[in-house]
């Protein structure tokens, strides 16, 4: 750790909620529209923090929890995630494992705290939440099993920096496997379509937003802000994995932040051309993921 | 050793002074509770001592019992599993006292208490035992306690026909394991434990038949599926603590017995190790798949038992790997990861059943959909109910994480360092655990949202009132021990170099530096989590600092402008969990019974799901039919006379008499 793993950090909290930004220039322009501002997402957190909040009488002290620990976990594991070849802050043998876990405990207190509210809309949305994360954890943890594989390695910081223009020649198909199952999976933890749609208006038809229905306030605006903090480390694993390493680091940061910007631009072209799946398909999608990611470690192998 | 002894005599007196002082005083849960308190503290001294690095002791005693010799020992390996036993077995004896004052004065709480004492003992004596004889002895002793325990409300049907099933599943198991000792002592001549262990067996063939009936023995016991009937049933009907003691640390006896066998038949062959890697998997999977179906919370926990024992499993699995490969890493991450993972589930898997059985003296319901919203009303239970969901779902910053991350670290060290099949093997542990994590998660969110959090779906729940302080204090015990084995981890898994020395036959300079490797990745799991902790407090006092002197308001939940929800409207345990089990019906055959609601204005609606054990109904309710309708044709024999049949024993004796001396 030197004062260099904190560029990994500082700039996930900067720039992360841009990435929602740019999704939805992305959208705006397939639609033929001009589109919210591209620093949005930054005025709505703004706004949020200035206002008071309103709480379900049927709520506990769980309700206010849930959006404290998802931030304190995005918080955490945004020091367990390298950027532009630069090692993260706290970087050890199983690094990634303590990243799968956090989430899963932001999971877990998202989850409860819709049920806090006793409303079976949040009961839909944390159900099928539970549901769909459940079959995207194999996938993302085979892919790094496939990943660690191919690189010798079990650290997040140094598997990244092993990935070179020759393992690309050498394994490219392992690679590209590995990077089109974590496409999947950061569609589907981030709640995008086509697994969930971030902008229905219809309670009924939406997973992670129904959820957070009854926040308000500050306490919005941290759910927000780790939902965007999330979706950059997510964004942040593809590319770690896609961009070899190029031996400078200026060149190697600023690749990886246009790296971040083009997956933004790709969720919001699927969001364009796709519409959501139907419930029913969205498993067969992810278990589709995890067989793609299970291929790629076989192919390793061989 | 003088005080391991000590606390038997204490157990075995206590037991008996229960029996007999139950006539004259009603209320003596106190006395029964104390005496193992008292042995548990005594027998934990020697344990720890000997995990600290202190001498393997030893203790002969002449037995009159043919082949027999009361020959106990107290080594690293007996030490691991002794400990969490005797704090578990003291924690819920004192919960025991809480949870049993609504029987007194109805009946005698004497018998209880009696075979509670013998159940602690049985289990302390087959940790013990180096003999045989004595270990099957311990087993039955064990066995016998635990079915009078579950059966402890027999007036009902459905405990009677629990402990009946109980009774079977357990003997038919001891068969198998007589047939493991027998074929052991033919082939060495003895009957002593140690001798077995140096001496070893070198017949691939035969250690291969040793290895399959130690796995059928233990694994019925321990509930490897689909031998795993006898939980689901026993579990629920059983008072909580005794479901506590039983599920937390009487079946980890079976992996403490799976680990003492492989320690007699030399170096695995592959195959063994793939053998419990697949014995785990479909005990995980499926385990937590019935958890997630069931509507009864005991059940429901008992299911999950299934489900961590497959966890161990998968942990022997690649531990068994490492030695067929000769890969000392993972030697130490698949034994440390399963070895920890019993101290692990003992803990969390004790609070919750204790929780439940909180929630069930309190509400006097068991259905999660007859609850809700106890949390208000019972806040302790609550809040270490929670920590027991967060740690038995493997999440940081708790103790179910540690285990889960050696089990993890084996296989992902092992994908890494070994090609082939065995690397194929061990991806398949990492996708199952996983799928096992993220099943577990949809489980205990279920669990714990719609019993705890929500509004009340019935009066059960108006009724509800709060543990009281002898239930209480095991339970925020339990949830310390779970946060501290997440915060200590690195120190705990040191402790483990002890045990896996005795146990993989490795130099312990091997066993010291691949012990490190893994303490240094855990302490850097424990940076993080502190961070988390501290990035936690910071961010409540940021959102209190914002909200003071801004207008916060009380409402109702948001309905989408629909103004008269009632309770009725909340999602429930089936509803939650519906995506899933449907998903999965293929594995688990969940049954529905729909009423569609019909017309303009429809009166009447309702579905109810159904998830029995499906291998109860499919494979053994079949199977012991058909042995009752081939065996009862041999009914004749029994005429209930009691001289007729002190007749056959004589018949049979003078047959075998004159066998032996033809």
């Amino acid at each position: 750790m030197n004062a260099a793993s904190f560029i990994p950090l500082l700039l996930a909290l900067a720039l992360s909620p841009l990435l929602l930004g740019v999704i939805n220039r992305t959208k705006a322009l397939f639609a033929g529209r001009h589109g919210q501002p591209l620093l949005q997402t930054y005025f709505d957190l703004w706004k949020l923090l200035q206002k008071g909040a309103v709480y379900s009488r049927t709520t506990t002290w769980i309700f206010r929890a849930g959006p404290i620990i998802g931030l304190a976990v995005a918080l955490t594991a945004a020091m367990l995630m390298p950027f532009g070849k630069l090692p993260a802050i706290i970087a050890f043998p199983m690094d990634f494992l303590l990243f799968a876990g956090l989430f899963g405990l932001m999971r877990f207190f998202t989850v409860t705290a819709a049920l806090d509210t006793g409303s079976s809309f949040e009961g839909i949305g944390a159900s099928r939440e539970v549901f769909f994360s459940a079959l995207a954890e194999p996938a993302l943890l085979v892919a790094l099993a496939t990943l660690a594989q191919q690189t010798s390695t079990l650290s997040l910081s140094t598997m990244f920096g092993s990935i070179s223009g020759a393992r690309w020649l050498h394994s490219g198909p392992v690679l590209a496997l590995v990077i089109i199952t974590l496409m999947i999976v950061l569609l589907a933890e981030n709640a995008r379509i086509p697994v969930d749609d971030p902008n229905t208006h219809l309670e009924l038809t939406m997973i992670h937003e129904v959820m957070v229905l009854d926040h308000s306030g500050p306490d919005f605006a941290f759910i927000l802000y780790s939902a965007a903090l999330k979706l950059w480390l997510f964004a942040a694993l593809i590319v770690g994995m896609a961009l070899p390493d190029t031996g400078n680091v200026w060149l190697n940061l600023l690749s990886a932040i246009g790296g971040i910007l083009v997956v933004a631009v790709m969720v919001g072209v699927i969001e364009s051309v796709m519409a959501r799946l139907r419930l029913v398909i969205v498993p067969q999608l992810l278990v589709g993921a995890g067989a793609l990611a299970v291929v790629a470690f076989l192919l390793g192998l061989a | 050793m003088t005080l391991l002894l000590l606390a038997m005599a204490i157990l075995l007196l206590g037991a008996v002074a229960m029996l007999l002082l139950s006539r004259f005083d009603q209320n003596l849960s106190w006395l029964g509770a104390g005496s193992v308190v008292v042995a548990a503290v005594l027998g934990c001294i020697p344990a720890i001592q000997v995990l600290m690095g202190g001498a393997t002791e030893r203790f002969h005693f002449p037995w009159p019992v043919p082949y027999g010799e009361f020959f106990i020992e107290l080594d690293p390996l007996s030490a691991w599993f002794l400990v969490p036993t005797l704090l578990l077995s003291a924690l819920a004896a004192i919960y025991g006292v809480g949870y049993l004052r609504s029987w007194e004065g109805k009946r005698s709480l004497g018998p209880i208490w009696f075979f509670y004492s013998l159940l602690v003992l049985g289990m302390v004596l087959v940790l013990l035992a180096r003999n045989a004889v004595l270990f099957l002895f311990a087993w039955e002793l064990m066995a016998v306690a635990s079915f009078f325990l579950v059966t402890f409300e027999h007036e009902r049907q459905s405990v009677r026909e629990a402990g009946w099933i109980y009774f079977v599943a357990t003997h038919l198991g001891t068969a198998f394991l007589l047939a493991f000792f027998l074929l052991l002592a033919r082939e060495t001549g003895s009957m002593d434990f140690n001798v077995w262990a140096e001496q070893g067996i070198h017949t691939q063939g035969l250690a291969s038949v040793l290895f399959l009936l130690a796995l059928v023995g233990f694994g019925t016991k321990a509930g490897f599926m689909p031998l795993h009937v006898w939980l689901p049933e026993a579990h629920p009907a059983a008072p909580s603590h005794v479901s506590a003691l039983m599920s937390g640390v009487m079946i980890k006896t079976v992996i403490y017995g799976l680990i003492r066998a492989f320690t007699f038949l030399g170096t695995p062959p592959l195959w063994w190790g793939w053998g419990l890697i697949a014995v785990g998997l479909s005990s995980g999977v499926l385990g937590v798949l019935f958890a997630l179906a069931q509507h009864d919370l005991k059940r429901l926990l008992a299911y999950h038992s299934v489900e961590n024992i497959g966890i161990i499993a998968l942990g022997l699995g690649v531990g068994l790997l490492g030695m067929s490969t000769d890969l000392p890493m993972l030697m130490v991450l698949g034994f440390g990861g399963a070895l920890l993972h019993v101290v692990n589930h003992a803990l969390f898997k004790g609070l919750l059943f204790l929780g439940a059985g909180a929630v069930v003296h309190g509400t006097g319901t068991k259905e999660i959909d007859q609850l809700g919203g106890l949390l208000k009303r019972m806040p302790w239970t609550a809040a270490t109910f929670l920590v027991g969901a967060v740690a038995i779902c493997g999440l940081p910053p708790l103790n179910g994480f540690v285990s889960e991350f050696l089990i993890f670290f084996g296989a992902f060290k092992g994908g890494i360092s070994t090609g082939g099949e065995t690397a194929v093997s061990l991806l398949t542990v990492i996708a199952g655990l996983a799928l096992i994590g993220g099943l577990a998660v949809a489980c205990f969110t279920k669990a714990f949202g719609i019993v705890f959090l929500g509004e009340p779906r019935s009066e059960h729940v108006s009724r509800a009132h709060e543990a009281n302080w002898a239930m209480r204090l095991p339970m925020l015990l339990l949830a310390g021990g779970c946060v501290g084995i997440g915060l200590l981890a690195p120190v705990v898994v040191g402790c483990l170099q002890r045990v896996l020395e005795s146990v993989l036959a490795q130099q312990p300079e091997v066993v010291r530096i691949n012990l490190a490797s893994t303490t240094t990745s855990l302490m850097f799991v424990v940076i993080g989590t502190l961070t988390f902790l501290l990035v936690a407090v910071m961010l409540i006092l940021v959102r209190h600092g914002l909200l003071t002197n801004r207008p916060v308001a009380e409402s109702a939940t948001w309905g989408c402008g629909y103004v008269q929800p009632t309770a009725q409207m909340q999602y429930t345990a089936s509803s939650f969990a519906q995506p899933l089990t449907d998903l999965f019906r293929p594995l688990i055959g969940t049954r529905k019974s729909i009423l569609k609601p019909s017309g303009y204005f429809p009166a009447e609606a309702s579905l109810k799901t159904m998830t029995p054990d499906l291998s109860r109904e499919e494979m053994y309710r079949p199977m012991f039919e058909r042995a009752e309708a081939w065996l009862s044709q041999l009914r004749w024999l029994q005429r209930g006379n009691v001289q007729l049949y002190i007749l056959y024993i004589a018949a049979t004796l003078l047959v075998l008499l004159v066998w032996k001396f033809r």
